[in-house]
């Protein structure tokens, strides 16, 4: 089974943001990266399906450089191989949709996995894109799933519930949290993943065709009315509530 | 020539008040671009279903009757997201739609990028505020987990938007509404476009989903132990508001994930919501800082949801929550 899992650099989700100076986009200055913690679900179903199935994981990542880390956090997790493609400035959805469909395309995968949504733009977009540019099948906010002969079944995360899907193969996959525990990386697989290789290749697709036009920070909250008399205080909160905020 | 066109759901043959936000803004935009706008539904609902949209200002709605739609998957189906995808999109085309609105939901979610894809769109999904300015639509969308917010600007003639459900506002005025039903036949799917299939939709009965909920009181490590939740679902229930929770009760298998909020869990805009024993972590209040009333009840005074709260109480939850439920109870609400 050949499986291709795509994962992408993010900001720790501690982060505490900053704008530059351009206010287009925030201050990247003392910012710790992380692999997307979506994408953790992602490359363990990736590696524990090669574990029962057989077969190799292969970790694409688009952007700058620095994207090259979540290649080698997908190494230390147990991928086999990674390609990175290197962006030539600042992308939006599309354009890293299109060159990691332009990279998958010739992998000849059974299954592409992703998460479900990056935790920088929060976009939730890029796997139904490729889907849509690869022509293929695409599930996302997956929680469960299973592989039958050449059928996959899954179960999908909505509101209130969840749909049970099912497809052929090759699909793409978004996971979701509770598909899996995504393992933490050994000593030795921190050390190997070092001196792995990894495939680099250039964008293929460049231009975006939205833009941002302005970055900003959310207004800051007048002080709220908070009580500090505990208990006694329920009748006044109920008051405040009702009189002034009126929300019940 | 823009025109625009709101894609509105139905959840049990009703339409969902996310559909009643789209039909509104649609409606808004339409005036101040000064042109056309519709809605499309693709559901098994009957047509008198579609009077509640008329209160919010619908008039010309189009109606793609799903279990018709399904028939040609000659397969059985519920739905297929890229089968109703290429519907979309087919329809937009083929009526010089370019502008398409879609609600954030799980299946606003679902075909968000494939729909951008198949109609050449730019994109710009979630967002909570929409502009005009010099002609060009700006849309606001938050990032970074709502810890900043992006303007974005379109370079193209085609544009999908898609609107944080609970943030615009559903405005009542009367539409003239008239329905006109599409010949699935003239939509150009066959068969294979049927991929992915959903063979079946499980609800869990009777529970608010928080996604949805006007109102959430969420519980979290503050609480102490799973059985000490009853506390949570009875202001819940006299508030006829959903019950959520914080990501450490959820990994501690006391609460289950769906009712999760925050930035690994769902993202929630009530109009009130209320956060009991809950410190307030960036990660939490990602998915609820949005929200239009927000209530702690914390004993730390220093406890960080405090400070993005509009109203709350230091005190023990043990006490507070008890006696806020009788408060509330007697109001009859
Ligand atoms: C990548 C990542 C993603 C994450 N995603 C999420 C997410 O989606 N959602 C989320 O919620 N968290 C998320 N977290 C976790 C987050 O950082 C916090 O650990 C979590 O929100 C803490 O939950 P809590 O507030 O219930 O617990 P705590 O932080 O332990 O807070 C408990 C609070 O209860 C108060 N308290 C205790 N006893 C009482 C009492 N008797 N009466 C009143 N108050 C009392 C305490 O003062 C304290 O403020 C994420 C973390 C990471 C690293
Ligand atoms: N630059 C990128 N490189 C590789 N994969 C990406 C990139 N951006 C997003 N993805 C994948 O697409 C998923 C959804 O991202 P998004 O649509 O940006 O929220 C992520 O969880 C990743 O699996």
């Amino acid at each position: 089974m050949k499986i291709a899992v795509c994962v992408s650099l993010v900001p720790d989700s501690t982060t505490k943001v900053k704008l530059s100076n351009d206010k287009l986009k925030i201050d990247k200055n003392g910012v710790t990266f992380i692999i997307n913690p979506y994408d953790e679900f992602a490359v363990e179903e990736a590696v524990q399906l090669k574990e029962k199935h057989g077969g190799e994981v292969i970790a694409v990542s688009f952007g700058t450089i620095k994207s090259k880390d979540a290649i080698k956090k997908a190494y230390q997790m147990g991928a086999d191989k990674g390609i990175f493609v290197e962006a030539s400035g600042d992308f939006d959805s599309f354009t890293a949709a299109k060159n990691l469909a332009e990279t998958i395309k010739d992998l000849n995968a059974d299954i592409i996995f992703f998460g479900k949504q990056s935790i920088d733009y929060d976009s939730s977009v890029i796997p139904a894109m490729v889907g849509e540019i690869l022509n293929l099948p695409y599930i996302n906010v997956v929680t469960k799933l299973d592989i039958d002969g050449t059928i996959i079944r899954v179960e999908r995360e909505i509101e209130g519930g969840k749909e049970i899907l099912e497809s052929t193969m090759p699909v793409i996959i978004g996971a979701q949290k509770g598909l899996n525990n995504p393992r933490y990386p050994n000593l030795r697989s921190i050390m190997a993943s070092k001196s792995k290789p990894v495939e680099e290749k250039k964008a293929s697709y460049t231009g975006n065709i939205t833009e941002v036009t302005e970055m900003s920070l959310p207004a800051i909250k007048g002080t709220g009315k908070i009580l500090k008399n505990g208990v006694s205080d329920v009748p006044e909160l109920v008051k405040l509530l009702r009189e002034e905020a009126k929300v019940i | 020539m823009k025109k625009i066109l709101a894609i509105l759901e139905t959840k049990d043959n009703k339409f969902k008040n996310s559909s009643f936000e789209l039909i509104s803004e649609a409606r808004k935009l339409s005036a101040e671009l000064k042109c056309e706008f519709a809605g499309l539904s693709i559901t098994a609902a009957e047509d008198n279903a579609f009077t509640s949209l008329s209160e919010y200002g619908a008039e010309k709605i189009y109606k793609i009757d799903l279990n018709e739609l399904n028939k040609i998957s000659g397969k059985d189906c519920v739905f297929s997201y890229p089968a109703i995808t290429k519907v979309i999109a087919n329809f937009a085309k083929a009526n010089d739609f370019n502008i398409i609105l879609l609600s954030a939901t799980a299946f606003g979610k679902e075909i968000t990028g494939s729909l951008s894809v198949k109609t050449n769109s730019a994109l710009c999904p979630d967002i909570v505020d929409i502009k005009i300015d010099n002609g060009d639509i700006i849309a606001t969308r938050p990032v970074y987990a709502g810890k900043a917010y992006t303007k974005v600007k379109f370079n193209s003639d085609n544009i999908l938007i898609s609107l944080r459900p609970n943030v615009f506002k559903a405005e009542k005025i009367n539409g003239n509404l008239s329905i006109e039903k599409i010949d699935v036949n003239t939509l150009n799917i066959g068969a294979s476009d049927f991929t992915a299939i959903v063979k079946e939709v499980v609800t869990s009965t009777g529970k608010l989903d928080v996604a949805e909920a006007d109102r959430i009181v969420s519980g979290g490590r503050g609480l102490r132990a799973p059985e000490n939740f009853n506390l949570i679902e009875n202001l819940a229930k006299v508030l006829g508001a959903a019950t959520g929770a914080s990501r450490a009760v959820v990994d501690a298998g006391w609460r289950p994930h769906s009712e999760q909020v925050g930035q690994t869990g769902k993202t929630v805009s009530p109009s009130l919501y209320i956060a009991c024993g809950i410190s307030g972590a960036i990660q939490h209040l990602a998915g609820m800082s949005t929200s239009k009333c927000i209530v702690a009840i914390n004993k730390d005074k220093d406890a960080p949801i405090f400070q993005i709260a509009d109203y709350g109480i230091v005190g023990d939850v043990f006490e507070i929550l008890p006696a806020l439920t009788i408060e509330i109870e007697k109001l009859n609400i």
